[in-house]
């Protein structure tokens, strides 16, 4: 077995920054109750200011005038460790929550995407992409992973017999020992985990307990770690809100393509995609806006799902300011990719049809794009239909023109010379939309053929019904 | 003899302009009409361009003049897409011409989005040729188009009213239809060489 662990050292601050555009304004997060305000967390324009963790908030703000202030909250945080063992779930089917960190089993994983070295390159590309900041260790068990990734980033050891020696020179207060061990052992002048494990097992379980024991047993493989194994959720929910209002669609769309991005990475980690999902957008008052996007085809690319969202928001006039915006999908159906032709002779930088099509879709309208194809009815008006189907197989071998109106109408002209006809078409009777008419095809003074119908039997009062353009 | 070697190096020396050298590499998007290909620089259409077409009227035979050409491209499964149509597209006429209708895309836009959505789909490249109505086009517009169509490799088809014949068009391809006293294509306008004088007659069919 082989343990990766991501550890991510500011949970809480990545995920307020993610949902705001890049600046270099200094921003910390609040905690304590209201009489002692402590800073949770500080961006690095606010750290290089002097503002540190556990700092009082009187403290902070005597050493910075102006700084950006979000209220600490643990839920958040939750969800954002949760989402990032939705995506760890994408290469590997273990994936266990740690305080701070995501570990996953990745011995098997390694076959599919490819030697260490590149499946840590695409984990680290994708948490840059996701906007977290991490640190990733890799390990024979998931205990010593999450150690050693909070002291060497990168660091990985593959093997039980060099685990002992990467973790004997951790010093103690790094170990993750429980608090009381990790507290008495350095003032025993037991300061490196490689001491410790040297030391008899039965006095060390009479002085601490069994636990810092079982720890120790934990970190070098001698005992399983207990671990709920993650399951993603079946519905895809995720939440942002701010401290001010939006009053504008275009300041969403940062916020949109972070959430797109974070449902099109769950998608990837349940193999799954997403038809139809729903934007709600929160005011101060009222019931919140919803937008509904839906697509033709279950899709997951973050591109698409973004592009579709934006075509559908950039749409919407707000009546009110926005202060939280939920994405929220449930449904969520097998995804099957389109297959692309070996021999394609597209251009490389192709845009693919369906993403073509749902941008048409989302500024055009949902019934912008049609699919025409013929039914069984002889009816010139019920001939073709654009719902979804299967065209019936009959063909017509009489003429049949290349424009189609609408709807007929009388012609003003003088009396076309007739080509061809008549075709009677008598049809219908049985649900009210019977005709009985004469098809003929025609041409008229300006030379355009046409095709005309009259009563049976007649020749005038021609109706116009299709151009042979 | 002599007088040979002396041609050749009156051609050598760049004192003879030599015409027409080389004839135009046949296009690989032949219209289907030998006629017109027949006249046609390129030997068909302008690959990755624009071609506008002028009509005095709707239902001149606008379609008849493309549909060999989109058949073919449906056929190969290619994609074409058909924008802002000024009637519905005949789904029995369309099939009995070869043309595939599955692989056509009708768009309905408005006046305003017309001339967007075909730059969307000429530039996507997925797209084998777009067929536009748009209702007012200027010479930016047109431009636009030409370059998407360049960008996106497909066939970019335009068709406009007669009356702006006048106007200069950026199209690599202007083809002017006429339907009196016969069904008849005039070129107006084609990249890469001089336009033929005379008009060509195609044959007529309803059918």
């Amino acid at each position: 077995m082989l343990w990766a662990c991501v550890l991510l050292p500011q949970l809480a601050l990545d995920g307020v920054l993610r949902r705001r555009p890049p600046s270099d304004e200094p921003l910390v997060l609040v905690s304590g109750p209201a009489q002692a305000r402590v800073v949770h967390a500080a961006n690095p324009p606010a750290r290089a200011a002097g503002l540190y963790r556990g700092q009082r908030l009187a403290a902070a703000q005597a050493l910075l005038s102006q700084f950006a202030m979000v209220e600490h909250d643990p839920d958040d945080e939750a969800r954002w460790h949760r989402l990032l063992a939705a995506w760890a779930y994408r290469y590997s089917a273990e994936v266990g929550l740690f305080a701070h960190a995501v570990v996953l089993e990745v011995s098997r994983s390694l076959n599919l995407f490819g030697p260490w070295p590149r499946f840590e390159s695409l984990l680290r590309d994708d948490l840059k992409e996701l906007g977290f900041r991490h640190r990733v260790a890799l390990a024979p068990t998931p205990h010593a992973a999450y150690v050693l990734a909070g002291v060497h980033d990168g660091m990985a050891v593959m093997s039980p017999d060099i685990l002992r020696q990467a973790l004997s020179p951790i010093a103690i207060a790094h170990a993750r020992l429980p608090p009381e061990a990790a507290q008495a052992l350095p003032s025993m002048g037991v300061r490196t985990l490689g001491q410790l494990m040297a030391l008899p097992r039965a006095s060390l379980q009479r002085r601490f307990g069994g636990e810092l024991v079982a720890q120790l047993d934990r970190l070098s493989g001698d005992e399983p770690t207990p671990m709920e194994s993650y399951r993603p959720p079946d519905t895809f929910e995720q939440r942002m809100e701010w401290t001010h209002e939006i009053e504008h669609v275009e300041a969403l769309v940062f916020p949109l393509r972070r959430l797109t991005g974070d449902l099109a990475a769950y998608l990837a980690g349940r193999d799954g995609g997403v038809q139809r999902f729903e934007l709600a957008l929160e005011h101060r008052s009222g019931p919140p806006t919803v937008v509904t996007v839906g697509m033709l085809t279950a899709g997951r690319d973050a591109t698409l799902l973004f592009d579709c969202a934006r075509g559908r928001l950039e749409r919407l006039a707000l009546t009110q300011p926005v202060v939280a915006m939920q994405l929220l999908a449930r449904e969520l159906p097998p995804f099957v990719p389109a297959g692309r032709d070996l021999f394609d002779m597209r251009p490389t930088h192709a845009v693919p049809l369906e993403q073509l099509r749902e941008r048409l879709r989302a500024r055009l309208g949902e019934a912008s794009i049609q699919h025409l194809r013929r039914t069984v009815d002889p009816r010139p008006e019920r001939a073709q239909t654009c719902a979804p189907g299967v065209s019936s197989a009959r063909t017509i071998t009489l003429p049949r023109p290349t424009w189609l109106l609408d709807a007929p109408h009388p012609w003003r002209g003088p009396p076309p010379e007739i080509l061809a006809g008549p075709e009677r078409i008598e049809t219908g009777w049985w649900d009210g939309g019977d005709l009985r008419r004469d098809y003929y095809v025609v041409r008229t003074a300006q030379g355009q053929c046409a095709w005309m119908y009259c009563a049976p039997g007649e020749q005038g009062a021609w109706m116009l019904h299709g151009w042979f353009a | 003899m002599g007088q040979v070697v002396a041609l050749d190096s009156l051609l050598h020396a760049r004192q003879v302009w030599h015409g027409r050298a080389t004839p135009a590499p046949d296009s690989s998007q032949p219209t289907g009409w030998p006629d017109l290909d027949a006249i046609l620089p390129a030997g068909g259409w302008p690959e990755h361009a624009l071609t506008e077409i002028l009509l005095p009227a709707d239902g001149v035979g606008e379609l008849q003049l493309l549909l060999p050409t989109l058949a073919r491209l449906t056929r190969a499964a290619r994609s074409v897409v058909v924008i802002a149509p000024p009637y519905l597209p005949c789904v029995a006429g369309w099939e009995a011409r070869g043309v595939a209708m599955a692989q056509v895309d009708i768009v309905q836009a408005g006046e305003r989005d017309v001339l967007w959505a075909a730059e969307q789909c000429l530039r996507s490249g997925s797209c084998a040729a777009v067929l536009a109505w748009p209702v007012q086009a200027d010479d930016r517009a047109l431009r636009r188009l030409q370059v998407a169509a360049d960008t996106g490799k497909a066939l970019a088809f335009v068709f406009r009213d007669r009356r702006h014949a006048v106007q200069a068009s950026p199209a690599a391809l202007r083809l002017e239809l006429e339907s009196t006293p016969g069904w008849q294509v005039r070129v107006r306008k084609c990249r890469g060489g001089n336009p033929p004088v005379g008009a060509v007659p195609l044959a007529s069919g309803w059918s």
